[in-house]
């Protein structure tokens, strides 16, 4: 069950660092699920920069004594890998209550390099030795993946594009959201090409930005102030990490996970009444959409033209303005917990999505390597 | 493969393990090579000291040198040096006619040629004495 939710201030806080993010999501989630800290037996984390070690050595600086610990790191999928394990050691007794805790001071701190700024400099080891060479950018990655889409099955920019525009129109909901001005496909059209055959508005945000979740026992979600969500089903796969190993450009691992996690839910993807997906680009979602079985594959292009990812459709997607508009320091998967819960406890205001029982949350880590998948329901 | 030598190379340099060093030394004499498992067949690139289909033993491989664009993107935003002053250019995933891939740019025409199933070959540029990085361009 997850009980309980917390957001850093976002998308620009010059006066948080990462710590900073940490610390604020997770008083805010303490206090949203009206729970003290000495409650929390059990925590996990992942971060850009803080190595292998950082989930110790967070554990140390916030004070908690836990019982399980585990620092998955996928990229920006971890979290709902987090919320599998969890998931799983909650209901093997392993400990009671978890804490999930993400933090990044990315915007402020290094600017908007992270999507073409190059991956690093200096001299490189290991597979970095086959592709730093040649200047591939985090676009760039991305963009080898919608060429081959392209070329395989017809999709069109005016198709990604519908993506960018349908999560645009949540984002104008989201005073928070980094970009609210209603955008038109002409106007992804028109925005500069970053990477073949990908536009700026193609890209997601580079934000500031930080998130915490609460899961507990069902038997300790019946005493707290919110209403809980359920965690019906939770899976993860990989196909690879770097992207000059993905064994095919136009399928991700979620082709694997998400119908795990829809069986172990007991759920078909019709049933879903909210989407929140790792949009770091639109190519992005569209693969995943596919993976999932919204449609079939090479079919995605066509099925997002019907609308089903708008504001009024049977799939809204990504209710808080999402990655491509509102908010993403890095690693975004936490957040697409949060609005997911935010959803399901009928508090998304003018985003709510009217009665939404049902929600999938699916991450996306490194270049659509690590894909993690998460159906939550309304308990 | 053809070989260039004595070109300023102010890419991100090299810092290749013992089994990594082997394949651009070997670049730098005008091999590609690609590793084989001698118990399965599996080919793979980049190298390992495990084949990843059934953990044997991988050898290497002297690869033709030839293959297809699988895919591609033309960058045309990258803040990063060397590569902010080479714009637009073109990386792409080589299929080798031995059926694995490498990433690496297809230089030697305009980048609005590249394509999708454009037949390329092998060259290495010599990135330091002894070691050479390939690249690509049309056959």
């Amino acid at each position: 069950m997850i009980v309980g939710i917390g957001l850093s201030d976002a998308p620009r806080a010059p006066h948080l660092d990462t710590l900073g993010h940490h610390v604020q999501s997770i008083q805010r989630a303490l206090a949203d699920a009206g729970i003290e800290k000495r409650a929390i037996d059990g925590y996990l984390c992942a971060g850009m920069e803080g190595g292998a070690a950082e989930v110790v050595a967070m554990a140390e600086y916030l004070g908690i004594d836990h019982r399980y610990v585990d620092g998955t790191m996928t990229g920006g999928s971890s979290f709902e890998f987090h919320v599998q394990h969890a998931a799983a050691a909650i209901r093997d007794g392993l400990c009671d209550t978890v804490l999930v805790s993400y933090g990044s001071d990315f915007l402020s701190r290094r600017g908007r390099t992270l999507g073409t700024g190059g991956f690093r400099v200096g001299r490189v080891s290991g597979p970095d030795l086959y592709q730093a060479p040649f200047g591939l950018s985090l676009v760039g990655g991305y963009a080898l993946v919608a060429q081959r889409h392209r070329h395989e099955f017809g999709t069109t920019s005016e198709q990604l594009a519908e993506i960018a525009v349908g999560v645009r129109e949540f984002a104008a909901l989201n005073p928070g959201a980094m970009y609210r001005e209603p955008i038109a496909v002409a106007d992804v059209l028109a925005s500069r090409v970053i990477a073949d055959p990908l536009h700026l508005l193609d890209c997601c945000v580079v934000s500031d930005g930080g998130g915490a979740f609460i899961m507990t026992t069902a038997e300790r979600a019946r005493d707290l102030r919110r209403k809980p969500v359920r965690v019906l089903g939770a899976a993860g796969a990989q196909t690879h990490w770097n992207i000059t190993q993905m064994p095919d450009y136009t399928t991700s691992a979620g082709a694997k996970c998400i119908p795990e996690a829809f069986a172990r839910a007991g759920v078909r993807p019709s049933e879903v009444d909210t989407l929140q997906f790792y949009d770091s680009f639109t190519i992005t979602v569209l693969v995943m959409l596919e993976d999932a079985g919204f449609c079939k594959k090479g079919e995605g292009g066509a099925w997002v033209q019907q609308g089903h990812l708008r504001r009024g459709g049977r799939h809204p997607l990504n209710t808080d303005g999402g990655g491509l508009s509102a908010l993403h320091s890095g690693m975004r998967g936490i957040f697409l917990i949060c609005e997911a819960v935010r959803q399901l406890r009928g508090e998304g205001g003018a985003a709510q999505v009217p009665d939404a029982k049902l929600a999938l949350a699916v991450g996306s880590g490194g270049w659509l390597s690590c894909i993690g998948a998460v159906v939550l329901g309304r308990d | 493969m053809e070989v260039v030598r004595g070109q300023k190379w102010d890419r991100p340099g090299l810092a290749p393990g013992a089994l990594d060093r082997h394949f651009f030394e070997a670049a730098a004499r005008g091999s590609l090579l690609i590793q084989r498992c001698a118990a399965c067949g599996h080919r793979q690139f980049y190298p390992r000291q495990l084949c990843t289909a059934c953990a044997g033993e991988p050898v290497w491989e002297t690869a033709s040198g030839q293959g297809l664009v699988h895919t591609f993107t033309i960058v045309r935003q990258n803040g990063m040096p060397p590569f902010k002053d080479l714009l637009p250019y073109a990386v792409a995933m080589i299929e080798l006619d031995e059926g694995v891939r490498m990433m690496g740019n297809v230089t030697g025409c305009p980048v609005d040629q590249v394509k999708i199933g454009l037949r390329v070959e092998a060259y290495a540029v010599e990135c330091e004495p002894g070691l050479a990085v390939p690249f690509w361009r049309p056959a």
